[in-house]
């Protein structure tokens, strides 16, 4: 079978030279016969060194890949959490406020209505005007009424309708500070070297947070507005409140209406489907479908289901549609391998005992396959709770102060919340939206977490 | 009455039919010997009865609300007087929207206009009227699908087989929700894409160089009517990708052939979840990060240098775009590098090849077409970016290659031209479809190629 | 298929508790504990690699125990014995391709000429490039038939000019008796040959290098017996130029190739001699059990 020419001469150049390796050189007819092997032996001796520094290079291009990501993943959470941490904290300014009637502007016995119309605002200016009694200038007074959020009459107001006695009474209030005060006073800067300050405040009213600072008169507390209020304007009042219900009211829908039809789809797809050209259509378009690209969903949401379903816009019911329609592939695709990797014998065993295709996979199939398909459903809803795009074209962009009370109403969620305070030119909201981030993350950690444990917990190994 | 509330009751309706039939089911059993002489279990028996009664019920319940909007807003149109008909689409909408206000204040006695006072009442009394109407409905419907159950139950009806195969129907309903979707996809955005093109024709939209969506708000407003040449917005996505690519792929590519070839167990099982958190941080924190920190950064690097950097750069978006897709190329790769055959490697190592040769002359070459795959994928995904580029890219419309000047892309425009609030059938709007429709067969054609080549490349090593 | 060799040829990434090695079972320690030393005489005159009290371990299961045995020049030696005797992972340690698995230790005395192959002076990649390997399956790189065979030169710098090169990848295919199947579609991808072709492609791989010991995992044993047979045919013919060792599972291979046998049982080398000496008049009870089919 082997042509015996070339064999036969090979044979007969090394069966002398095999014994003594060392003296074959001389009859060598080529270059690659076996004689010259010590050759070989120096020609590989010789590349070596070069060798070896490229596996080195090499192994390092590798290291170098995964330590830059993850540098960079680094740097990404610090420069968030670094920014994002103040905004969980508000500083208050303590002002000794005489609640007079003439003052408020009220009757001696007002009632309800009469108060809520009140001069709280001309108050609080007052007092501010009785802490600072050298400030004459009107810029100096308009700049000195700055430091208070515009929060402060509300605040006064509720206290004093909650309390009618304090009319005609001088108390001790805290205020929140305007947002621009409250970094100041929170950066910890050196408040007598103004000009080494970055602010937007004048050095008179650095001048007047100093004073207040040297009095024991601000206080920084943790910021429980930022939990308990809708979007504003004003930085110091704006929360989240309405974006995480937003969110909760959206992920809801979603999973209401994603984890039943993907867990069906996939028992369908995994435990009846036939081979044939329609299924093999589904699994194309399910395949596909996770990799078109969120914003066509998006799309999809305004034509179908606002313009032509008349949908209320920026509803959550709306954004869960369009976002289970988006994590369904998700969800199918992990519900399948979960399905897949109950053994055949467990099936087996149930037809064996007379059971009905139906009954083995709702009795033995589908408890074995439920953690992993949890663990893939989370994973799902986690992408969907920080999924932007396809919102923004559903108009759940909305200015939203209220918090949203069901599906119909008008909200946003928390990623959008993000978007929409990132565009805001001042400083405090980028406090804001990175203390959204953090908190957004912390959902997202959270979920996939419970992910993790849920697969660790149940995993089986057949 | 709210569509949960109504849902709520079909299938509380459904529990009560469930236990009354699973009843008469005992109760039959009992008069012929027991329950072993019944066809299927007495449970069955009630899921039947159930399934006849909340089937018709939420079927009634969801056409109605779903074409409720549309036949209700037709209604309207007869209302309207016919001189604001003759005022066009958009005056009737506004008219329409008016009412709507109007009916849903319920303060129409304020209303100057008869016409309008009598078309919100209209208005008012059509709602009540199909509310109730969807409430009697949806109870008959339930009653008597209930009791038409109820009266085959019989010791020889085969209960088993009549649930199943209504379940089996809602399986295969599930499974053909991914074709619906794509259809739906497809549908909506090719639609509203064909009037665009009647507005604009498709070659200036293909080939014009000119980006400018602003259109007459008046129709006899002059020197608006806006140009819709697509290029400087596919170059703009190309640019941004491109970069992208320039970053996710080589820092992709070799964390996962550090991780599949070199790193330990241990090192591996640390990385890759740190890799995979990368992923799954919400692309608007990329987004924010993009704009507040990396973009400035660049900007202050280029300028050091003395380059004139635009604050909004394509490179800014794309090098974050590309850290984002790191770990989408890393973990397609590293599947496909751990796919190819341990015998390849030992293969080659037998010949004395170092790890890094085998890695680059053998794993590689075989790993090749999953590769490939892969990066189109990222591609895809790139393309279809959305908040990042929203965020930290332009909008201007420049025709350039430059990657530190500022470019716009189609998803950028998307969202500037859909967002806030616009008249649905302006060219403005339509163009979004358009542009829309783009990404979509952009996206699909990639992602058909990459899971074809990425699947077969699968079969070969199976 | 035995466990230890199938497994081996699995992603050295995987879980080292996986590797499945010979340790005892209980009821197998009898039988372990009755093999006492090796039956036969282990060493040759002038040997080609010589090796002495060889143990393996897999982290902490030890699959190869006190093994010692010479290979010869122009000679085939063949190793047989049952499913995880430990066969392969022997003769995987005769080029340190154990070194691929992380948990794997292997200690003793092994040298080639003379040279411990463990010193600092024999470097891994030099050593396989003196000591090749073919494997159970036939596994030709995704690459044409020319690269694969041009492949070990390439790597080692053998070939100065293209020339060169064709002439080592033309005079390989001859050797492996390929070149007349192959010589039209050089470009054609390996993985289009047949499988005993594929085998006698990676045979020629192989010879490509100018190795000095050829080592042979189960050559034949993914293989139609027609193309067993050419595989057979082309080690006697290669016997010629190199020495061979060749782990089987099939005796009557042994006994067709082989001039010495070695017989594995549970890690322990029980016996060796010349082949026609062990097939027709084994020393060893286990040895007899073997080869008469008692089990294996």
């Amino acid at each position: 079978m082997t042509e015996p020419t070339s064999g036969e001469s090979n044979v007969n150049e090394s069966n002398s030279s095999q014994p003594d390796p060392s003296s074959g050189g001389d009859n060598a007819v080529s270059s690659t016969s076996v004689t010259q092997r010590r050759d070989t032996t120096e020609l590989v001796k010789a590349t070596l060194a070069r060798r070896y520094a490229a596996e080195k290079r090499f192994r390092w291009y590798g290291i170098i890949a995964i330590g830059a990501s993850l540098a960079f993943l680094l740097v990404l959470l610090t420069s968030i959490f670094i920014k994002g941490w103040p905004a969980f904290t508000h500083s208050y300014v303590k002002l000794n406020v005489s609640l007079d009637a003439d003052s408020l502007d009220v009757a001696e016995n007002p009632t309800d209505k009469q108060i809520r119309a009140a001069n709280f605002s001309g108050v609080i200016k007052k007092s501010l005007r009785e802490r600072f009694p050298d400030v004459k200038k009107r810029k100096a007074k308009k700049e000195l009424y700055q430091l208070i959020s515009g929060s402060g009459e509300y605040l006064l107001s509720d206290k004093v309708r909650a309390n009618p006695e304090l009319i005609g009474q001088t108390i001790d209030v805290w205020f929140p500070a305007d947002d621009e005060l409250a970094s100041l006073l929170k950066s910890g800067d050196d408040l007598s070297d103004p000009d080494s300050i970055v602010t937007r405040m004048s050095h008179q009213q650095i001048g007047f947070a100093k004073a207040l600072l040297d009095a024991g008169e601000t206080q920084t507390r943790f910021n429980k507005t930022f939990f308990t209020s809708g979007n504003s304007a004003e930085p110091e009042q704006a929360g989240i409140k309405a974006a995480l219900v937003g969110s909760a009211l959206t992920l809801l829908v979603t999973f209401l209406l994603s984890f039943p039809i993907a867990v069906a789809a996939a028992i369908y797809l995994e435990e009846f489907a036939p081979q044939n050209r329609w299924t093999d259509l589904v699994e194309v378009n399910i395949n596909n479908l996770a990799a078109v690209p969120s914003i066509v969903f998006g799309l999809l949401g305004l034509a179908v289901f606002i313009n032509y379903f008349q949908l209320p816009r920026s509803a959550p019911i709306v954004g869960g549609i369009v976002l289970s329609l988006m994590t369904l592939p998700t969800i199918i695709i992990a519900s399948r391998a979960a399905l897949k990797s109950v053994p055949p014998s467990i099936r087996e065993a149930g037809r064996g005992l007379g059971a009905s295709d139906q009954q083995v996979v709702w009795h033995h199939v589908l408890p074995l396959a439920m953690p992993g398909i949890m663990t893939g459903t989370i994973i799902g809803l986690a992408q969907a709770l920080g999924e932007t795009a396809p919102l923004l074209m559903i108009g759940m962009v909305a200015f939203i102060v209220d918090i949203p009370q069901g599906f119909t109403d008008a909200a946003t969620v928390l990623p959008v919340q993000v978007f929409l305070w990132a565009d805001m030119p001042e400083r405090a909201f980028v406090e804001k939206t990175s203390a959204a981030i953090i908190v957004l993350l912390g959902f997202l950690i959270l979920m996939n977490a419970i992910a993790v444990l849920l697969r660790k917990k149940f995993e089986r190994r057949w | 009455m709210p569509i949960t509330t109504l849902l709520l009751l079909a299938l509380c309706l459904a529990f009560v039919s469930f236990v009354i039939g699973r009843q008469r089911a005992y109760a039959v059993a009992k008069k012929n010997g027991g329950t072993k002489n019944l066809h299927s279990l007495p449970g069955h028996y009630g899921l039947m009865t159930g399934l006849w009664c909340a089937l018709p019920a939420i079927a009634i319940i969801v056409g109605w609300k779903l074409f409720e909007g549309p036949i209700v807003s037709s209604l309207l149109d007869s209302s309207i007087p016919q001189a604001i008909h003759d005022r066009g689409s958009i005056a009737v909408d506004l008219y329409k929207n008016e009412i709507n206000n109007l009916a849903a204040s319920g303060n129409i006695a304020a209303e100057p206009s008869i016409e309008k006072q009598n078309a919100a009442n209209r208005l008012i009394s059509v709602r009540s009227y199909s509310s109730i109407a969807l409430l009697i409905l949806t109870i008959a419907a339930a009653v008597i699908g209930a009791s038409l159950a109820y009266r085959k139950i019989k010791t020889d009806t085969k209960a088993r087989p009549i649930v199943e195969r209504i379940v089996q129907f809602f399986l295969v309903a599930a499974a053909s929700i991914a074709i619906l979707t794509t259809i739906g996809i497809v549908f909506s955005v090719l639609f509203e894409a064909l009037q665009f093109f009647k507005q604009v024709s498709i070659v200036e939209f293909v080939t014009g160089t000119k980006w400018s969506p602003q259109t007459a708000i008046r129709a006899d407003q002059t020197g608006a009517s806006g140009s819709f040449g697509a290029i400087p917005l596919f170059m703009g996505t190309l640019l941004i990708s491109a970069i992208a690519m320039l970053v996710a792929v080589p820092f992709g590519l070799m964390s996962a052939v550090y991780l599949a070839e070199y790193a330990s167990i241990k090192t591996r099982s640390i990385v890759k979840p740190l890799l995979e958190i990368l992923a799954g941080i919400p692309t608007v924190v990329y987004g924010f990060f993009a704009a507040l920190t990396v973009a400035p950064l660049i900007r202050r690097m280029g300028e050091s240098i003395g380059l004139s950097v635009a604050s909004e750069s394509a490179l800014a978006a794309g090098i974050v775009m590309g850290i984002m897709i790191i770990p989408f190329v890393s973990s397609l790769s590293d599947d496909v590098i751990t796919a190819v055959p341990q015998a390849m490697r030992d293969g080659s190592a037998g010949l004395g090849a170092t790890k890094s040769e085998t890695v680059r002359k053998v794993v590689f070459p075989a790993a090749l077409p999953g590769i490939v795959g892969g990066i189109l994928l990222a591609a895809s995904r790139a393309i279809g970016e959305t908040m990042i580029v929203v965020m930290a890219a332009g909008l201007a419309a420049n025709l350039t290659l430059n990657p530190l000047e500022a470019v716009t892309t189609v998803t950028v425009q998307i969202v500037t031209l859909l967002t806030g609030d616009q008249e649905f059938d302006s060219a403005k709007t339509l163009a979004a479809f358009a542009l829309g429709l783009m990404l979509f067969v952009t996206t699909l054609i990639l992602n058909v190629i990459a899971l074809r080549v990425v699947r077969k490349y699968r079969e070969q090593y199976d | 298929m035995s466990t230890v060799t199938s497994r081996l040829v699995e992603p050295a990434v995987g879980h080292p508790k996986d590797y499945r090695s010979t340790t005892v079972s209980d009821s197998h320690q009898d039988v372990f504990d009755n093999i006492k030393g090796t039956v036969g005489d282990v060493t040759v005159d002038n040997p080609k690699m010589r090796l002495s009290n060889v143990d393996v371990f897999y982290g902490e299961k030890q699959a190869i125990y006190d093994v010692s045995l010479d290979i010869a020049n122009n000679e085939v030696i063949a190793m047989i014995g049952p499913s995880g005797c430990g066969k392969s992972t022997f003769l995987r340690c005769l080029n340190r391709m154990n070194d691929t698995i992380p948990t794997c230790r292997v200690t003793g005395q092994m040298s080639l000429d003379g040279e411990d192959l463990y010193g600092p002076d024999l470097d891994p990649v030099l050593l396989r490039a003196r000591v090749g390997m073919v494997f159970q399956k036939p596994n030709p790189f995704a690459k044409s038939i020319y690269d694969n065979v041009a492949y070990g030169p390439r790597i080692h710098g053998l070939a100065g000019n293209r020339a060169e090169l064709d002439e080592i990848v033309i005079e390989s295919l001859q050797k492996a008796g390929l070149y007349d199947e192959v010589k039209d579609r050089f470009d054609a991808p390996g993985t289009s040959l047949s499988g005993g072709q594929q085998q006698r492609l990676c045979i020629a791989r192989t010879i490509a290098v100018s190795p000095e010991v050829i080592l042979m995992d189960e050559p034949c044993s993914a293989l139609d017996p027609i193309a067993t047979a050419r595989i057979e045919e082309l080690i006697d013919e290669l016997r010629q130029n190199y020495a061979i060792a060749i782990v089987t599972h099939s005796m009557q291979q042994a006994a067709r190739v082989s001039q010495r046998t070695a017989y594995f049982h549970l890690g322990k080398l029980v016996e060796v001699g010349e082949t026609n000496h062990i097939f027709t008049n084994p020393s060893h009870e286990l040895t007899e059990n073997y080869i008469t089919g008692r089990f294996g």
